[in-house]
């Protein structure tokens, strides 16, 4: 799908959900929704009545779940044509297989067992959940819901997401794999 | 919250409306994986600047969903019910919770590849190890909540 199909159709759903009954688009907050509905705790964080704010949420993200399983049973297997100068590059840190949309080395269960496949599933999660519950929001939430309403909290949240992403691409990487 | 007249329950809590969430993830499942922006091999293509197509699709995302609120905005466009839209804006307040959590949030991002959305649709599309790291956000939500009396926001 090309970027100028897909980035509209993604920015499309900010007015859809707003339209639909006032929902703002943005996908973490159904982490907290979870904790809330999984875990019993006294902690104030979890303490809301979670079907009411957020059972919307929580089928959108079940629907994006079956949607990736229907984008991936329906059409040709994909493999992605990433730049040569990333295959390069990644060759370099000693990833080989580039079939799939994730590289197998890290991310299968079995992968789980060595360093670089638990620094990226479990460690990788970890920073994702603790990271946008205390930024209030992920790359929906701030990237596009936030920038799109001209909110300055979400550019700082996005340019802390980048600085982010560059500190682990560049440096932590390198060590990990 | 606007309620329906006939049952009192919420607009957004009726069966058709709860429908209407899960075909609109699916249709978001199907353009995350379609667009490739869940693969892991895209984000690190991003975060090494060696194509534009990662920073394509979010600019030009925003752009539509900014065009989008401003011309709802101008127009006062009502919900489906017939509310107004009012989107609640985000405090800053020192604007380290930003800050410290977007930074975090970030070092994930790049760590596993994916950001909450693609964590989900990843595990539909086979890769079920991500569901370890879907267990591992919810362990770093909680903590969160827990530490969240003592961290600066």
């Amino acid at each position: 799908m090309p970027w100028y199909v897909a980035g509209p159709l993604i920015g499309l759903f900010v007015p859809a959900l707003l339209i639909l009954d006032n929902r703002v688009f943005g996908v973490s907050s159904n982490l907290r929704h979870l904790c809330s509905a999984v875990l019993p705790s006294r902690l104030d964080y979890f303490r809301y009545d979670w079907k009411r704010t957020g059972l919307w949420n929580l089928l959108f993200a079940a629907g994006i779940l079956l949607g990736g399983f229907l984008a991936c049973h329906w059409g040709r297997p994909q493999s992605v044509a990433i730049s040569d100068e990333t295959r390069l590059a990644l060759t370099k840190l000693g990833i080989h297989d580039f079939s799939g949309l994730a590289p197998r080395q890290l991310f299968t269960w079995s992968a789980l067992l060595s360093l670089k496949g638990l620094a990226s599933v479990i460690v990788g999660g970890f920073l994702v959940g603790f990271g946008t519950a205390y930024a209030g929001g992920c790359t929906s939430g701030h990237a596009i819901s936030g920038l799109a309403n001209l909110q300055l909290p979400s550019l700082i949240a996005v340019a802390g997401f980048f600085a982010g992403g560059l500190i682990a691409t560049h440096f932590l990487l390198p060590l990990i794999l | 919250m606007p309620t329906n007249p006939d049952t009192d329950q919420p607009q957004s809590q009726t069966g058709i409306a709860l429908v209407a969430y899960l075909l609109l993830g699916v249709c978001f499942g199907i353009v995350l994986t379609k667009s490739e922006v869940v693969s892991w091999f895209r984000i690190q293509e991003m975060f090494r600047f060696q194509s534009p197509r990662m920073y394509e699709i979010i600019a030009s995302a925003v752009v539509v969903a900014a065009v989008s609120v401003a011309l709802i905005k101008r127009l006062g466009v009502k919900t489906a019910s017939g509310e107004p839209i009012a989107i609640p804006p985000k405090r800053l307040g020192l604007g380290v919770r930003y800050a410290v959590g977007g930074t975090l949030f970030g070092l994930g991002w790049a760590l596993a590849g994916a950001c909450p959305g693609p964590l989900f649709a990843l595990v539909g599309s086979g890769v079920t190890v991500m569901v370890a790291a879907i267990v591992s956000a919810l362990a770093g939500t909680w903590l969160y909540g827990f530490l969240r009396p003592k961290l600066p926001h």
